[in-house]
């Protein structure tokens, strides 16, 4: 037969099963749109950050600092301005704005921006053509929100500390910003010339200085502008460029905790301009905490070696490094979307074996006449696998169209959240690989049932009495076992080169195989059971319901495998998106006042105090703030410590800036881990009176004691603004950083650092409404410099940004919910035909429609229970893991909502098994024995 | 052209053997038109497998135009099938999403003989030839049970078969109908010089053969000549 007759007879025979084998096909669908819309997504993503990195950055390069920049930045200003090399630099920080004349105030992000800022890209404001004032005249532009929320509108007057702005345009896109920054604070875009006059930037406070160069072209290059950044390295700090190049060359650039140290200060800071360090939330955690985020600051704080290298480490970004970070994230973004698109892809495939199963035994009649009329095992084979194959095509097509409209809806939903226009395009590559996967995956998932063709024997034709689904089958079937080597190898494969790290990969892996495990053993188990527990006493239908479910050639295994695995997913991204919220809810619900103050100075505490006193308001909460570095562990100096290589110590634990509190008493969101608190004041007195150089008591957070080597009883001699302070470590703390209040590394007994320059945090109780917005207007203008922040204003905005997270949670529960419906359908089918003919069986013996009805509902509501409740107890194990060990959050098992999940799979099932058996109660039994027969 | 000795077949039912035919043995010469008849379990069908290489004997062997089945594989028989053998079977066998046309075609296509236009051709003729010829294109559930009888009649006879096996031929048939099929039968028989085997119950049909063997428990118990003088003792 040539492959034109054997295509041509393969479309033939095809003719009336297509739109079955079509529908099984579907089932493949779901997971390649995920796939295909996931990569093309990640490919318009990146590539619009490659085609957007300099305007990302605001142009070719960019020095940037926590603090200051020192003086040699100035003295590089210098030489670069008389090489006549464009260069402006932004200022950002969070400051109080105050409208006038309404006087309603709102805590907002301040950028400060030089002339000729940006190089590349432009500002967007309305109206259009304000920008080009920006630098002549005190005006502001600044986003919608604030108007809203200010109460103002354009033309009205902005105070920002002592400088008075005119309100000149609202904001649109800015390059580098992404939307949802306006979220947790609104933007405001002033001339840098007004940062004097505002006087807001004083000690201690949080800022970040950036100085933004414009390249000439000759060295735009990424190889010019990578020499060009390791010169102006090497002029800022030579000690520290050094030490960085040498790792470099050591290829190890990317080492975190290695003895000595080693970090790469450049490269490990991923600066996504999600505002996470100027967030209005994330400040009040302030102090150490926000150490702990993704986005760490411990590279640029870490200066740590006060002995040799300058208070501030200047970090210089080219536009690659930007691109590089970005890039790196959205893909991490993509491989974590990736695995959704895998289990959908999988249990597509399952989809796909248990329909071509259904399939295969309408086409055993069929199979055994050609067999009759002289086609080989090899013909029958050749003539589905090319059936199976262009179906499955179909399927993945079908499949590659639904991701491209999800990929072109999906800048709609993330569009907030990324610092880049996503400018979406078809991805060719992405769309080849999604059709390529899931037409190959049909196909290996296909072949394992169609196998069987070949032992179908062309006896079956004259022999009506066989029964065709219990087609013989041998353990020992080469070509069989070779087709399950091929399968197993498939999924490997895949799951691997989808998710790059080849340890997670085979987690994931291992992941999927346990759970599949876990419901083929139950599904086992369920046939057994149906076996043995049969009693003749229960009424007809319910004992033959059962008895369907082990009899010959039963889908009892795949139906429970589609089942339980739809609602393994379902309930596990429930529970992980309940567990995930409840946090958040404990989180913005722990503090007890409503009104933050941070940045109050030392001489700004005690006036503060009385004016809240003055009105009767109570300030539930002072934390003072006092910033050090370590200079000494146990007798050794830093320099020293980093210089050891005996001893594992994370480098930046030891480099970094502290921001630490003192206080008598532990917090509720603190454990004592190891050693005792503090003794009470009156003997630690007695104590330090009779033994005055005593080191003062101190308290570590437990993993930073661990990072830095040190175990209770050992001394830290700390640098706290030039003065050294000897402690002895007390007690290590466990901390909840989630907890919505001010958290720290290191707590010192108060006698320590009563006497040091030093910071505080106010949290008040103010009644919400006029009270509260006349106090925060009376501080902005007494102390412009302190940052006020209403609470309930927070929580709002956490609510918002948990709606949106929510939103992105339920359509990927829905998402699952969908593919598991065409694969159930699929399951369901391949026991339509010897239902049909039983069903049929029993209506020309006498049963009535509403009998056969009952045998089916018992069966499917047998599979529909053991399905949701072996889904529903693994979900609690996957959720468990995933919170315990990704999120690091407590579990707690929601039975009632999963029982409520668990119910409507159950539901779902019977409805999916009555629908795709109706034709047993529509049709008169004469007909059916036709048909069927 | 087919000749069977010693044909034994036995099944193993848990620790019963089950001896269905017990060392048959007979011959059929090119050209003939043989009947095979008997009582249902007599074991008509499982000889009618035997013969036409559907399955394997447990003992015994056959011949089928000078070839040992014995000797081949399923797929060489599968493949001999295709070149020398026909069937037709007491319910059609049609494949239900081809048509007509189609349905003759495949044993053609299958073995890849002549141009698709040829095996369009040719089966275009036998279906004319078997009266169908304004219903090539419909499916076979658009066409009665003497028409799709005769549909596979005529892919039967597509293949120039030199040997055709036919089950109950009539057996869903109504009289007149079934009087039409043997017709056909005994036409294409003398025209082609195909040589014919067919399992009946039917008496009259089987009177209307050259020759009838009756099998009891699954021996010959009568092997009878219609048209010829003389007669063999079953073997």
């Amino acid at each position: 037969m040539t492959t034109a007759t054997l295509l041509r007879l393969a479309w033939r025979e095809s003719r009336t099963a297509r739109r079955r084998l079509a529908l099984y096909m579907s089932s493949i669908a779901f997971g390649v749109a995920a796939l295909v819309a996931i990569d093309s997504f990640a490919g318009n993503v990146t590539r619009s950050i490659r085609n957007q990195s300099r305007a990302l950055l605001g142009g070719d390069m960019a020095l940037q600092a926590r603090n200051a920049f020192p003086a040699v930045i100035d003295t590089i200003a210098d030489s670069l301005r008389m090489a006549n090399v464009p260069m402006a630099r932004v200022t950002t920080f969070a400051s109080m704005a105050l409208a006038e004349p309404a006087g309603t105030t709102r805590l907002a992000q301040v950028r400060a921006v030089g002339r000729g800022y940006p190089f590349y890209g432009a500002v967007e404001t309305v109206p259009a053509d304000g920008w080009a004032r920006v630098h002549d005249d005190s005006i502001a532009f600044v986003d919608a929100s604030l108007l809203v929320a200010l109460d103002t509108r354009v033309g009205d007057t902005l105070r920002l500390g002592k400088q008075r702005f005119t309100i000149a345009g609202t904001l649109g896109n800015v390059p580098g910003d992404a939307g949802i920054t306006a979220v947790i604070g609104p933007r405001i875009y002033v001339s840098e010339r007004w940062l004097p006059s505002m006087g807001l930037l004083q000690f201690g406070s949080r800022a970040e200085y950036e100085m933004v160069l414009q390249l000439p072209a000759s060295q735009q290059s990424t190889s010019s502008a990578a020499l060009v950044a390791r010169n102006l390295r090497r002029r800022i700090d030579p000690v520290a460029a050094a030490l960085q190049e040498a790792r470099e060359a050591r290829g190890d650039d990317n080492e975190r905790a290695g003895p000595g140290g080693g970090e790469a200060e450049e490269d490990t800071t991923v600066t996504l301009p999600l505002g996470v360090d100027s967030s209005a939330a994330l400040a009040t955690a302030d102090s150490s905490s926000d150490t702990r985020s993704a986005t760490t600051d411990s590279a640029s704080a870490a200066t740590g070696l006060s002995t040799r290298t300058p208070a501030t480490r200047v970090r210089v970004r080219t536009v690659a490094d930007t691109e590089e970070d970005l890039t790196e994230a959205v893909l991490r973004l993509a491989d974590f979307l990736s695995v959704i698109g895998l289990i959908a892809l999988l249990l597509g495939g399952i989809g796909v074996a248990s329909g071509v199963n259904a399939f295969v035994s309408s086409k055993i009649d069929t199979v055994a006449v050609l067999r009759c009329l002289g086609a080989t095992s090899r013909q029958v084979m050749a003539l589905y696998v090319v059936q199976a194959a262009a179906m499955g095509l179909v399927g993945a097509t079908a499949g590659a169209a639904l991701g491209v409209a999800v990929q072109f809806l999906l800048p709609k939903v993330t569009g907030e959240f990324l610092p880049v226009d996503v400018a979406i395009q078809l991805e060719p590559l992405p769309l080849l690989l999604g059709l390529g996967t899931g037409v190959w995956v049909s196909l290996v998932f296909a072949l394992r049932p169609l196998l069987a063709l070949r032992r179908v024997s062309p006896l079956q034709a004259i022999r009506r009495n066989a029964d065709p689904a219990a087609l013989p089958s041998e353990w020992r079937d080469g070509a069989r076992l070779l087709v399950d080597g091929l399968l197993v190898g498939s999924v490997v494969a895949i799951v691997l080169s989808r998710i790059g790290n080849v340890r997670e990969g085979l987690a994931t892996t291992a992941g999927i195989v346990a759970v599949v495990g876990v419901l083929w053993v139950a599904a086992t188990l369920l046939i057994a059971l149906a076996r043995r527990t049969t009693r003749p006493s229960w009424p007809f239908e319910l004992r033959q319901g059962i008895a369907n479910l082990h009899r010959p050639a039963n889908q009892t295994r795949a139906v429970t495998l589609a089942l339980g695995f739809g609602a393994f997913l379902l309930s596990t991204v429930y529970l992980v998106q309940a567990n995930l919220l409840g946090t958040v809810q404990a989180t913005t619900s722990g503090a007890a006042g409503n009104l933050l103050l941070f940045d109050v100075q030392d001489d700004q505490a005690p006036p503060l105090d009385s004016l809240f006193r003055a009105r009767g308001h109570e300030v539930v909460q002072r934390t003072p703030i006092v910033t050090m570095r370590i200079d000494a562990i146990n007798g050794r100096s830093v320099t020293e410590l980093q210089a050891d290589t005996t001893v594992r110590r994370a480098g930046w634990t030891l480099r970094r800036e502290y921001r630490s509190t003192y206080r008598d008493s532990i917090s509720a969101s603190e454990t004592l881990a190891s050693g005792e608190w503090f003794a009470p004041a009156a003997d630690r007195n007695a104590a330090r009176a009779a033994n005055p150089d005593a080191p003062f008591a101190l308290s570590l957070e437990t993993e930073l004691a661990q990072d830095l080597g040190v175990s209770v009883g050992d001394t830290i001699v700390w640098n706290v603004q030039g003065v050294p302070v000897r402690t002895v470590l007390a007690n290590t703390r466990t901390v909840n950083w989630g907890r919505f209040e001010a958290n720290f590394f290191a707590v010192f007994e108060p006698a320590a650092l009563r006497r040091a320059p030093q910071q505080f945090v106010f949290i008040a109780n103010v009644p919400a409404g006029d009270a509260l917005s006349t106090v925060q207007r009376d501080i902005v203008r007494r102390f412009p410099n302190v940052s006020s922040l209403d609470l309930t204003l927070v929580r709002q905005t956490i609510g918002n940004i948990v709606d949106r997270v929510t939103l992105a949670i339920r359509f990927l529960g829905l998402f699952s919910l969908a593919m598991g419906v065409p694969v159930l359908f699929s399951a369901v089918a391949a026991t339509r035909r010897a239902r049909l003919r039983e069903g049929v069986l029993l209506r020309t013996l006498g049963a009535s429609r509403r009998q056969v009805a009952r045998v089916l509902l018992a069966e499917y509501a047998a599979l529909g229970a053991l399905g949701a409740l072996t889904g529903m107890l693994l979900s609690f194990g996957g959720a468990w893991g995933i919170t315990t060990f990704l999120f690091d959050t407590p579990f707690d098992a929601a039975l009632g909502p999963t029982a409520i999940i668990a119910a409507g799979m159950l539901l779902l099932t019977m409805l999916i098994g009555w629908l795709t058996s109706r034709d047993v109660y529509r049709e008169t039994p004469m007909m059916a024995i036709r048909d069927a027969g | 052209m087919l000749v069977a000795r010693g044909l034994t077949k036995e099944y193993k039912s848990g620790t019963q053997h089950l001896t269905v035919l017990d060392h048959v043995s007979f011959d059929v010469p090119a050209g003939a038109f043989v009947s095979i008849v008997g009582p249902s379990g007599s074991g008509k069908t499982t000889l009618l497998g035997l013969l036409a290489g559907l399955d394997t004997p447990s003992q015994g062997s056959v011949s089928l135009d000078g070839v040992d089945l014995n000797t081949l594989d399923e797929d060489a028989r599968a493949k001999l099938r295709g070149e020398k053998v026909g069937f037709v079977f007491q319910s059609f066998q049609l494949i239900p999403t081809l048509t007509a046309l189609e349905n003759v075609q495949v044993p053609l296509e299958l073995s890849g003989t002549g141009t698709v236009r040829e095996a369009a051709t040719r089966a275009t003729d036998l279906l004319t030839r078997v009266g169908l010829g304004d219903r090539i294109h419909h499916f076979p559930q658009q066409l009665s049970g003497g028409e799709q009888q005769r549909v596979a009649l005529a892919r039967a006879f597509v293949n120039d078969p030199r040997i055709l096996f036919a089950d109950e031929p009539t057996g869903n048939l109504d009289g007149t109908t079934g009087e039409r099929i043997v017709e056909l039968l005994q036409e294409l028989n003398r025209e082609r010089g195909c040589t014919i085997v067919l399992v009946t119950h039917d008496p009259a049909l089987a009177a209307r053969t050259q020759r009838t063997i009756r099998l009891r428990d699954g021996v010959i118990v009568e092997d009878v000549f219609h048209t010829a003088t003389h007669q063999h003792a079953p073997a």
